[in-house]
């Protein structure tokens, strides 16, 4: 049965003062204003094409690497990296922060040192990772889960604590205790929290990755291919690796986006932007 | 305790059975943030017959509410005891529901999911959830919105689907702490006669707190009367008026008359008391 609608549906505020720009509008002239000046400084002469090849020779130079299979190659081993990487600073992180969350004594001791873990940049580790690992695979996704799991581990705790102790109290006189609490009061008011936790996680495991695929050679990833054109003098082959970084960034934060979206507006949580 | 309006008492009171609620002696406090203590309830003691609708009013920090957490089994007082049907009262259970001053409803779930939650936590087997959930939220007049999220009903729906929820489960004694306050008239006006109606039908023991003396007047067999930081019992009013109740009725304007002074002369000496505690201090 289709519920009809409530007298307090929510509707969209107009904006004030008139004219607001669609979000796709927004992100198109903001793209059309970079290449407009990229442009500008390399058709005017003002900068060299050997520092600042024309956006056309990197688009050229772009679509060569993903026809000829090398720039396909590079994104699905750095993929791979972080998807591993992730998942296991996830399993990790998650854990953790449940610990911190459930007992106090386990949040005064580990969460202080995953509290301090947080102020080092995950790159530091590197030189630790390739001392325990070599100049391996295995440094690198070290690296990466050692700079995710730390935000992921403080925002599970957080969005625990954060639950509304009267839905969980609401939960206790319905007759839910200890593991059914848990389960069917706590984890979900505890979601829309802990994917924030993931959407930053995630940004760290990814700059991670590219510190540590820039530093660590002998791969195949993106950051091994940005040092390689870096020490070729290659700009064009550099700016075309950046903008497909930046565009795989894009999309993996539009995907946590969406999930966010959709755990906010099923709890009604949803701010308009 | 004083009994008040003796003047309503035609009929004497019924021989007392088993009470269906019973505290005795019940003190309780609570940790301030400066390290000490503050007393919340000091020595209450009462009973509620099976089936018998009570009103605890009382000015803001009378203590009612923690009243309510206590039987609920939210709360574990200091001292005294608290039974149910002659056993102690040592954590919540669904054999009490709770209407909050909040709906408190889980927002991830829809209104008929919040509903059939609390029958599986009872252990309504799954084929029966939905039926006897429908059956609730149309005593309600939520059969439309089963579907809704939470958040997409209006206050008032709220907290009829939370009446549904808390009712769904045959609790044998419904405890409400100011579940209207939040409302606006008219809202508060028709979960008033809906609650007049389900108490009615279902022969369920309620304790009702609120701090509106016709709202109490208006729904209570009994109302008791507490008084501020600590509470303490002041009166106790039995209300013979028959059922159903409007709030015009001529018995009923008698009462909200009588609680209504002995309420404005308790909140005066409080207050009294307190701006003569500040010249002292």
């Amino acid at each position: 049965m289709r519920h009809a609608r409530p007298e307090t549906e929510p509707t969209a505020e107009p904006a004030a003062g008139g004219f607001t720009l669609s979000r796709t509008a927004g992100i198109l002239i903001a793209a059309a204003g970079v290449l407009l000046v990229w442009w500008l400084l390399t058709a005017t002469g003002w900068v060299s094409p050997h520092d600042l090849p024309s956006p056309a020779t990197v688009w050229s130079t772009l679509w060569h690497g993903i026809t000829d299979g090398t720039i396909p190659t590079a994104v699905s081993r750095t993929l791979i990296r972080l998807v591993f990487g992730m998942a296991v600073a996830a399993v990790f992180g998650t854990l953790i922060g449940v610990g911190m969350a459930a007992s106090r004594n386990f949040q005064r001791t580990v969460g202080a040192l995953v509290a301090g873990l947080q102020a080092l940049p995950p790159i530091a580790w590197l030189p630790l990772a390739a001392l325990w690992f070599g100049f391996s695979e295995r440094a690198v996704v070290f690296v990466v889960i050692v700079g995710a799991f730390p935000s992921i581990a403080m925002a599970t705790a957080a969005s625990i604590r954060q639950v509304s102790p009267l839905l969980v109290r609401a939960g206790r006189t319905l007759g839910a205790e200890g593991w059914e609490l848990y389960r069917h009061v706590v984890v979900p008011a505890a979601v829309p929290g802990y994917v924030e936790g993931l959407r930053q996680g995630w940004v760290f495991a990814w700059r991670s990755l590219l510190a540590a695929e820039l530093i660590i050679q002998g791969g195949k990833g993106l950051g091994h291919s940005l040092t390689s054109a870096g020490a070729s003098l290659d700009a064009a082959t550099i700016l075309s690796l950046m903008i497909v970084i930046v565009v795989i960034g894009i999309l993996i934060d539009a995907g946590f986006a969406a999930l966010d979206r959709k755990v906010r507006s099923r709890r009604g949580l949803l701010v308009a932007p | 305790m004083r009994r008040g309006t003796a003047r309503l008492d035609v009929v004497p009171d019924p021989e007392p059975a088993d009470p269906k609620l019973s505290l005795r002696g019940v003190r309780k406090s609570f940790p301030t943030q400066r390290g000490g203590r503050v007393m919340a309830l000091e020595d209450i003691t009462f009973d509620v017959a099976p089936g018998e609708f009570v009103c605890l009013l009382g000015p803001s920090g009378s203590g009612k509410s923690t009243v309510l957490n206590v039987l609920a089994g939210l709360d574990v007082p200091d001292s005294g005891s608290v039974v149910m049907n002659g056993n102690a009262i040592t954590g919540p259970g669904p054999d009490r529901a709770v209407l909050f001053q909040e709906p408190a409803l889980f927002p991830w779930m829809t209104v008929l999911g919040n509903v059939e939650f609390a029958l599986r936590m009872v252990g309504v087997p799954p084929g029966e959830r939905r039926d006897r959930a429908m059956h609730w939220l149309s005593k309600v007049h939520l059969a439309r919105f089963t579907d809704a999220q939470p958040h997409e009903l209006s206050g008032g729906m709220r907290q009829r689907a939370a009446l549904a929820r808390a009712l769904a489960c045959s609790p044998e004694v419904l405890l409400a702490d100011e579940p209207f306050g939040s409302l606006d008239a008219q809202a508060r006006e028709a979960l008033q006669g809906e609650v007049q109606q389900v108490w009615g039908e279902t022969g369920t023991t309620f304790v009702f707190v609120t701090h509106n003396v016709r709202e109490a007047a208006l729904l209570a067999d009994r109302v008791l009367l507490m008084s501020a930081s600590p509470g303490v019992l002041l009166e106790e009013y039995r209300i013979r008026a028959p059922r159903p109740r409007q709030l015009g009725d001529a018995l009923l304007s008698r009462v909200v008359v009588d609680i209504h002074d002995r309420l404005a002369e308790e909140v005066s000496k409080v207050a009294a008391r307190e701006t003569g505690d500040r010249t002292d201090g």
